[in-house]
């Protein structure tokens, strides 16, 4: 992926939640992984970069298009990426498998039995087979967002857009989701995501980038970024959130 | 503690049947079903009229209170407007001056011949500003995520609101819905100020004929809530079974 962004501002009501950042990816980057304090500002990035959110002024280009303020053509945008969100956001009054199959059907034009097979393919592969005709409410956290997860890759999209997918579940839990996203990284599925897990960050990310206040502090290669930052206020925040690790 | 139930339950209406027989006998009322009896088919005819008003009104409630519904929470402020200020100007006046502006002013209008229509029309506009608070409240409950969520996956404004937005709110405000349709059956007994000859009105008409009026009353009573009382078993019936999924 190619990305550049150039001087983002977002405010909501007076709070200014982007505060003119700017980020430049080299093209060939395939996992970006926007880390920093709560409240900085990532999660709010990363819904702009995934087409959720138009920025009140600056620039945003993903693989050398920019992308449009226009509502139908930032659907289009969306339509061929992934999101996914921390509360899994799955649809409670359908089951595992109706969930993935909906967008397969209603965004994607595939009939419904085409869906259904690629939808109980995934599960099988995730290891939910047994769990296609739960609703959402009947499964754990971990295996709700394993789902969330599959139904933001059954289209195959060309980026995939994280956020905190591991900041509601229990350690185990978190350990299943991670392992999953690692596969698909290691498979060349091309990621964005914002973690407060930072061993994961090193381990998967090309590119790390701080956000905090509405700004991108540094961003490099994790090694570098995790090992000897140059400014201290990143420093700060590594020392103190891998303190226990 | 069963058998407590049913004693219980038998005391106590035997306690009702005997207050009740002591307000009658205190009224020194003579009874006198056969002048009623020999009315029986336009009594009749004017339950079945009820049920024809109320069948056609609760369609067009339905789909009215909808439209009102989903325009109020359009993005476009004329429409919002105009739903809003529909439903205030029908909730804050009474369903008998509608009733009567309705018909003496606007039926003549707009050339509405048909007294059944005119009041399947009339009754409908009026139900429909409280169904559209009902379903209204139902979609104002859904989380923000679950609009995210489809967002995120694509699905436009019109797959949104089908296939994620009206199944979970439906399912909220069902018991609520419930409860206005039987509304709906109470007041369609307003009718009667037209002269449209429906259940209430026929009573009225067989009471002056006969002087009977509690032989008429209460059959009358009797009517309406053989048409209600399903209404509510079936609205506790779906709250039962929503609230177990």
């Amino acid at each position: 992926m190619k990305i550049e962004v150039q001087s983002l501002v977002k405010t909501y009501g007076t709070q200014r939640a982007l505060d003119g950042l700017s980020l430049s990816l080299p093209a060939g980057t395939r996992c970006l992984a926007l880390i920093g304090p709560s409240g900085g500002g990532k999660s709010t990035l990363l819904r702009h970069l995934g087409g959720l959110e138009s920025p009140t002024s600056g620039h945003i280009e993903v693989n050398g298009k920019s992308l449009s303020a226009d509502e139908t053509v930032l659907r289009q945008y969306r339509r061929k990426n992934g999101f996914l969100f921390q509360g899994y956001n799955l649809f409670p009054h359908l089951t595992a498998r109706q969930n993935i199959v909906l967008p397969l059907v209603e965004v994607h034009g595939k009939t419904p039995s085409e869906a259904g097979e690629l939808a109980i393919s995934h599960l099988a592969r995730f290891g939910l087979a047994s769990h296609a005709e739960k609703l959402p409410v009947q499964l754990s956290g971990g295996q709700q967002q394993r789902v969330a997860l599959i139904r933001s890759l059954a289209a195959s999209p060309e980026l995939l857009f994280l956020d905190e997918p591991t900041a509601a579940l229990d350690p185990e839990m978190t350990v299943e989701v991670l392992e999953l996203v690692r596969e698909l990284i290691h498979g060349g599925q091309e990621v964005i995501l914002c973690t407060h897990e930072m061993g994961f960050a090193r381990a998967v990310a090309d590119v790390v980038a701080f956000v905090a206040a509405g700004k991108i502090i540094e961003s490099a290669a994790p090694d570098r970024l995790f090992t000897s930052p140059e400014n201290p206020d990143v420093g700060r925040f590594l020392s103190k959130v891998l303190e226990f690790r | 503690m069963k058998l407590r139930t049913i004693l219980l339950g038998v005391l106590l209406l035997m306690v009702l049947g005997l207050a009740s027989w002591q307000v009658l006998a205190s009224l020194r009322y003579q009874w006198n079903w056969t002048g009623i009896w020999e009315q029986r088919e336009i009594l009749l005819r004017g339950w079945g009229l009820t049920i024809l008003i109320s069948i056609g009104a609760l369609v067009g409630t339905l789909i009215f209170g909808l439209v009102l519904a989903i325009g109020q929470e359009t993005k476009e402020p004329v429409c919002r407007a105009v739903c809003r200020g529909y439903v205030e100007l029908i909730r804050g006046t009474p369903l008998l001056t509608q009733l009567l502006l309705g018909y003496y002013v606007i039926a003549s209008a707009f050339h509405v011949d048909n007294k059944i229509v005119a009041g399947i029309l009339l009754l409908t506009a009026f139900e429909a500003a409280y169904m559209a608070e009902i379903l209204r409240g139902g979609v104002a409950s859904i989380e923000r995520s679950q609009w995210d969520a489809a967002r995120a996956l694509g699905l436009d404004r019109k797959q949104t609101w089908r296939f994620v937005i009206l199944p979970q709110a439906l399912r909220r405000v069902l018991p609520g819905m419930a409860g206005q349709c039987a509304s709906l059956v109470k007041d369609s007994s307003l009718l009667s100020v037209l002269g449209i000859a429906e259940f209430a009105k026929q009573t009225d008409v067989a009471v002056s004929s006969t002087s009977s009026p509690l032989e008429g009353y209460l059959p009358m009573a009797l009517g309406y809530l053989a048409l209600t009382l399903p209404l509510s078993w079936l609205a506790r019936r779906l709250e039962q079974k929503w609230n177990a999924a």
